[in-house]
């Protein structure tokens, strides 16, 4: 009786935030601006299945390069001496302590037409290339604002592998590579999926990075949501029916990935 | 025989702090080693230079003649039975002994062979399929030894493999142990603080303090020879006393001359005297050079543990019989029962 008292306030603030505004995205999505239910806006969604599939793609391509980025920055900082561990894991957080606009702002300065690197290219007698307001830019913002969130979770998985379970693997006669393909990687699954669901999820809807640093020719489904409810195109049956189409995909997509450590005993996520 | 494993000089020192000093020797083929000694000792350390897993700052790890110092443990034919296991969790009993034989790329029906006959060894058949949490501790032990002997290795170490397990557990995987190494015919480097331990299951027992070696010897040689006091002291309980050599054979103790067998300290030189709690014996008061009053009378089950003070000094004393609480009684003890050792030097 006590533990459900002292959750009472968590379960009303998930009642009146998150199950009701759930619900209401449910009702708009299928219904008209009079409140007759239709399936047309749900219909409607296929139309935008080119921004649907650009917004997985390049969602998941942010997501890999983040995993096999930040899986050997996780194992060093896991296999590091104690001491500098905090202090490395620091360094990895510091950027967060950044507002995330000015980060993507300092991007757009950097790789601009007229930016930084095109202009010390120029010194050599390089470029401009064009690298603002294309899918390199939005995913490299993608990767770059997530990235420690992939490193986090991996890391807290790999600090608590006993080493010992590293010098048996040696033990019994596996170079460093086959430690890593036989004894660490499957023990770190758990923070491999949970590392992968917390940057696919945000990546997948993010629309302030795809706007600046994609310009206005790499929307993305955030994007599009958006537009629905604050721009010229106001229609929020319309968003509300993406949102919902967009939360029914990432239910599918990270079920289909818990699939693969589903005899862990602690599951993490979902 | 011949030496398998050699240590030469060895130094190893974390921070500064030396944890080895100047270790030197030698085991042999097929011989069950026993490194003895409190925590701290530097047993586990030389274990672990043997294993590949710390090279030391100086000196040299041989295995059958050959330096092996940069031979990366993966590469040495050495197996370890680890201190808390280290079974790997997302596997499998069978999985987890087969797992050094696929390393090793063994065709599986071979694995299989090997595998089942390990398993047949430890005692475990009919648990291949369960999951290496769900074992008890005695069978996670079981299936770290058979996980390192399936690879048939020409060494085990064995890090306090019994440390975890109770007490009657304990006693029936050192019988065990003990019979599976004189199966296999392997040499056994085994690690322990518990002197029981060492003497039951060991051909040589070494046994280190403070990264020296003390004492290298048989059982039977380290208990009724220990080399200086600390030997005897942790070797079993002992009554440690501060003599006086006056001559050959001849001892002062409590201000008491002794016959006694030792020779070759010279003459009236400070020396340890030892002598077991089950040696000494109680006598009648008048006829005893020493005398002293029952402090206390403890029950061990097959004999009473009693202190006499006598002499300033708290003789432990093992016997069937108990004496009275408080009662005066007298102590006696057999000349070759008396052990002369060196004073030891003073340890900083």
């Amino acid at each position: 009786m006590k533990k459900t008292l002292i959750s009472s306030p968590y379960i009303v603030w998930m009642i009146v935030f998150i199950v009701v505004p759930m619900a209401m995205v449910a009702y708009f999505a299928f219904t008209d601006g009079n409140g007759n239910f239709t399936l047309e806006y749900i219909t409607e969604v296929g139309q935008y299945s080119n921004i649907f599939v650009r917004s997985i793609w390049l969602a998941a391509i942010a997501t890999v390069i983040c995993l096999v980025v930040a899986y050997p920055v996780a194992f060093i900082l896991a296999t590091m001496n104690k001491r500098h561990q905090s202090t490395m894991l620091m360094i990895v957080m510091l950027p967060m302590w950044m507002n995330f606009l000015l980060r993507t702002y300092a991007w757009m300065t950097l790789l601009g037409n007229n930016g930084i690197i095109n202009t010390v290219l120029g010194y050599f007698g390089l470029g401009p290339y064009k690298m603002l307001n294309t899918q390199g830019a939005v995913v490299l913002g993608m990767v770059y604002n997530y990235l420690p969130y992939m490193i986090l979770p991996l890391y807290s998985v790999m600090v608590k592998i006993d080493k010992s379970l590293l010098e048996a693997a040696q033990d019994l006669g596996c170079n460093s590579k086959k430690v890593l393909f036989k004894v660490v990687l499957p023990l770190s699954l758990p923070g491999v999926t949970s590392g992968i669901t917390m940057v696919f999820v945000p990546a997948i809807s993010t629309f302030i990075i795809s706007r600046m640093l994609g310009g206005g020719s790499n929307l993305l489904i955030g994007d599009l949501i958006e537009m629905q409810f604050l721009g010229n195109s106001y229609n929020p049956n319309l968003g509300a029916g993406i949102s919902l189409v967009l939360m029914v995909i990432v239910l599918l997509i990270m079920t289909i990935m818990n699939q693969f450590d589903s005899d862990d005993e602690d599951r993490v996520l979902i | 025989m011949q030496n398998i494993v050699s240590l030469k000089d060895v130094n190893v020192a974390f921070d500064g702090e030396t944890i080895l000093n100047n270790i030197s020797l030698d085991i042999r083929d097929k011989e069950f080693v026993t490194f003895l000694g409190p925590s701290g000792c530097g047993k586990t350390t030389t274990l672990r230079i043997i294993g590949g897993f710390l090279s030391p700052d100086s000196g040299t790890v041989s295995f059958e003649g050959k330096v092996i110092n940069n031979v990366p443990p993966h590469k040495r034919n050495v197996n370890t039975v680890f201190q808390r296991y280290a079974l790997f969790p997302h596997l499998n009993v069978y999985d987890n002994i087969a797992f050094g034989l696929r390393v090793k790329k063994m065709p599986e029906k071979e694995i299989q062979k090997r595998v089942a006959e390990m398993l047949e060894i430890v005692n475990l058949r009919g648990y291949e399929k369960r999951s290496v949490n769900r074992l008890s501790g005695g069978q996670q032990q079981r299936v770290a030894i058979a996980r390192a002997l399936v690879n048939r290795p020409r060494v085990l170490l064995l890090d306090e493999p019994l440390g975890a397990l109770d007490l009657k557990l304990r006693k029936e995987m050192q019988t065990e142990l003990k019979a599976i190494q004189q199966q296999l015919e392997i040499t056994f480097i085994y690690v322990t603080h518990d002197q029981e331990e060492a003497l039951t299951m060991s051909d040589t027992v070494v046994v280190m303090n403070k990264g020296d070696i003390q004492q290298i010897g048989t059982p039977v040689d380290i208990y009724n020879e220990p080399i200086n006091a600390f030997v005897a002291d942790f070797i079993g309980e002992s009554n440690i006393l501060d003599g006086i050599m006056r001559k050959d054979f001849l001892v002062e103790i409590c201000g008491r001359e002794f016959e006694c067998v030792d020779k070759g300290f010279g003459e009236d030189v400070p020396v340890d005297v030892v002598i077991r709690p089950e040696d000494v014996k109680l006598t009648d008061v008048n006829d005893a050079k020493i005398t002293g009053v029952v402090e206390s009378v403890t029950f061990k089950g097959v004999h009473y543990e009693m202190v006499i003070e006598a002499y300033d000094f708290s003789w432990l004393v093992h016997s069937t019989k108990a004496a009275e609480l408080g009662s005066a009684v007298g102590i006696s003890f057999d000349p070759f029962d008396i052990h002369i050792m060196k004073k030891m030097r003073k340890e900083a």
